[in-house]
């Protein structure tokens, strides 16, 4: 399993709800279906409001983020029980979010899901990192570094979490670990 | 243990349980509804194969209710698509918006939107459905694919919102692994005032803890002050535990929640036997607090989430665009009976909607007189637009044509909803006030955010 991730990082506040991570229109997407799971993708974060957030999380026209990391502050995820919040932020490819806090439905739908890491920290980044820097996130040494200043802080570990998502979700974990029979050919 | 705890530890077949343990809970019911349910199926077949059918026909609830009046049309075929699942599997608890089993939901929209659109089966907002279709029963367990899931607490039961994976789970296993949440205990003492609702008591406890202070909580809510609580009040309350990041919210049980669900699972011919949890003696709270009703006012949460409280009559500043009663925790008869109570005799100034959460609740309000005229008739000639198509409507936006969505940036909007995060009613730079539906009213007469109190007493 791959254990660190590099790239440019997309910074947001407090209470990022999940309104704002894929909003309610767009929940006429239905997850399981290939392409409308793709779509997702490009929706990802798009509810943001525009004043605090210029830059769009994935381009218009794209499917994709160039960001492979979201930094947050309190409270991430917050609202509703929407699992398109988690498979739109994985659909484009971000791998892992790490904030201050999450909200607990979000936080589980990550894991359920196997779409992305959630990570806690407990220094507040969100105030020390801009939309844009260059960071590496490592599971195994539970750190980020902040290139451009090459410091590093220190991350919460993922502990039991951490298989699951690893696992790509409950089911394969459950199946990996003998907990359900495996799924015919 | 808490009635939490209590209830958890019957589910897992323990003995006892604690604060923080792991445990795999039996489902009593799984409900899910047009958003969440294509998906939760989709992961079903993909995880217990094609063929597979659920683990307990009677026990699964699916409740069409989001997106069903707009011509979106995969928000249509998202409606077919529960069909198909509950033809495919007997599901007797389907409550379809359409009558024909082998129909196609299509909404008109030449016909607009304030004529009523459903068959006879269609329930409405799930939330205010499944009491009234009698699926609540204190002491069970509910899981849904809904954060407001927590709303059925008001009974007695433990019940909390799980998205679209572990609910597959669910369907295909009826059971869960869930982590025994701490529990924030609020007790309740004296009596509301006239023009404060039950939406200020959990506008003002929220704005007690923050909007995150439950986080991975429970919110017990008890004392001698909650059987002055209707049902619907109650409701009110166990609904918006999620506001404050709640995993659930619970209320003791008593003779009140005894006769609403002995009715209702009568009246419907579900399930009728159930067993309480009751307190014990040597309970432990993470946090304690007493909410005394006749100190609360009116209360709002401002813009951007449901933490921001203040009082309503602080707020004459506010100067608003329209106004929103609806929803599963503010769309209720009770909700429209003091919306109507402020609004009888006068006219609003800004644009108001009226939106009951479900059929049964239009029905009640078109048939419930006052004097001379119907509740129904007294909102409508206050100048409120009245639709019958019950449902979830713009609490949550929605797609672009649904009613009442905000579609224009800068909108200031007061509702009686539960949730005010940027962008939940429509356009992500429009404006939610959270306030109970008298405060709903007296703003909405005024133009401003009013206290509802202005009112009532003259
Ligand atoms: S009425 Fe609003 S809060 Fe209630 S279930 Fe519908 S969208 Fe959710």
């Amino acid at each position: 399993m791959q254990s660190t991730f590099s790239g440019p990082v997309y910074v947001v506040g407090d209470n990022i709800d999940t309104d704002q991570i894929i909003p309610a229109q767009y929940l006429n997407l239905v997850p399981t279906i290939a392409e409308e799971y793709e779509k997702l993708g490009s929706f990802a974060l798009c509810g943001l409001p525009d004043d605090t957030n210029p830059v769009r999380f994935v381009q218009e026209g794209r499917m994709d983020t160039e960001y492979p990391i979201v930094i947050a502050g309190r409270n991430f995820g917050c609202g509703s029980s929407r699992e398109h919040a988690p498979i739109a932020m994985g659909a484009a490819e971000c791998q892992c979010v790490v904030a201050e806090s999450f909200a607990r439905i979000f936080f589980r739908n990550c894991v359920a899901t196997g779409e992305l890491y959630p990570i806690e920290c407990g220094d507040r980044l969100c105030d020390v990192f801009k939309t844009g820097d260059l960071a590496t996130v490592d599971i195994d040494a539970n750190t980020i570094r902040h290139h451009a200043t090459n410091r590093t802080y220190s991350l919460k570990p993922l502990g039991e979490v951490r298989p699951v998502v690893d696992a790509g979700g409950i089911f394969e974990y459950a199946r990996q670990t003998g907990m359900m029979p495996a799924k015919a050919a | 243990m808490t009635l939490t705890e209590k209830l958890l530890a019957r589910a897992a077949g323990k003995a006892r349980v604690s604060a923080g343990d792991n445990i795999w809970v039996s489902a009593d019911v799984l409900m899910t509804h047009d958003v969440c349910g294509p998906g939760t199926i989709g992961v079903f077949k993909r995880e217990f194969g094609a063929d597979a059918k659920v683990w307990d026909r009677e026990r699964v609830v699916i409740i069409p209710d989001h997106y069903i009046f707009t011509a979106d049309s995969k928000s249509n075929r998202n409606v077919d698509a529960l069909r198909e699942f509950a033809r495919e599997q007997g599901l007797p608890y389907f409550y379809d918006v359409i009558d024909d089993p082998n129909g196609q939901w299509k909404f008109d929209a030449s016909k607009g939107l304030l004529k009523k659109q459903y068959g006879s089966n269609y329930a409405g907002v799930c939330h205010t459905a499944l009491p009234q279709k009698g699926h609540t029963r204190p002491g069970e367990v509910l899981f849904g694919t809904d954060s407001h899931t927590c709303m059925a607490g008001a009974f007695n039961q433990f019940a909390t919102g799980i998205g679209n994976t572990d609910a597959g789970f669910v369907m295909g296993t009826g059971r869960l692994l869930i982590k025994v949440p701490e529990t924030m205990h609020f007790r309740i003492e004296g009596q509301l005032q006239p023009g404060v609702m039950a939406k200020d008591i959990i506008l003002h406890c929220i704005g007690e803890i923050g909007f995150d202070g439950a986080t991975y909580r429970a919110m017990q809510f008890d004392g001698p002050g909650v059987a002055s609580l209707s049902m619907d009040d109650r409701m009110t309350v166990a609904n918006m535990a999620i506001e404050a990041g709640g995993k659930n919210g619970i209320f003791e049980f008593d003779a009140r929640t005894r006769e609403y669900v002995e009715s209702r699972t009568r009246l419907n011919g579900t399930k009728s036997t159930f067993e309480p949890v009751l307190a014990d003696a040597d309970q432990k709270f993470v946090y304690e607090t007493v909410i005394h009703l006749d100190k609360l006012e009116p209360t709002v949460a401002c813009h951007p989430d449901p933490g921001q409280r203040k009082k309503a009559r602080e707020l004459g500043h506010i100067k608003l665009d329209r106004a929103y009663v609806g929803s599963c925790t503010g769309g209720k008869t009770s909700d429209f009976v003091e919306f109507a109570r402020v609004l009888r005799g006068r006219r609003v100034t800004i644009d108001t909607f009226g939106v009951p959460a479900t059929p049964e609740i239009v029905h009640d309000l078109q048939t419930t007189r006052w004097g001379d005229k119907t509740v129904w008739q007294i909102l409508e000639d206050a100048g409120v637009r009245m639709t019958e198509n019950a449902g979830c409507a713009a609490c949550l936006g929605g797609p672009v044509d649904t009613f009442g969505r905000m579609n224009q940036p800068g909108l200031k909007c007061i509702s009686a909803t539960n949730r005010n995060f940027p962008g939940r009613m429509g356009h992500k730079e429009s404006q939610v006030f959270l306030a109970s539906p008298a405060t709903v009213a007296a703003s909405a007469l005024a133009g401003k955010i009013t206290d509802p109190r202005e009112y009532v007493s003259n």
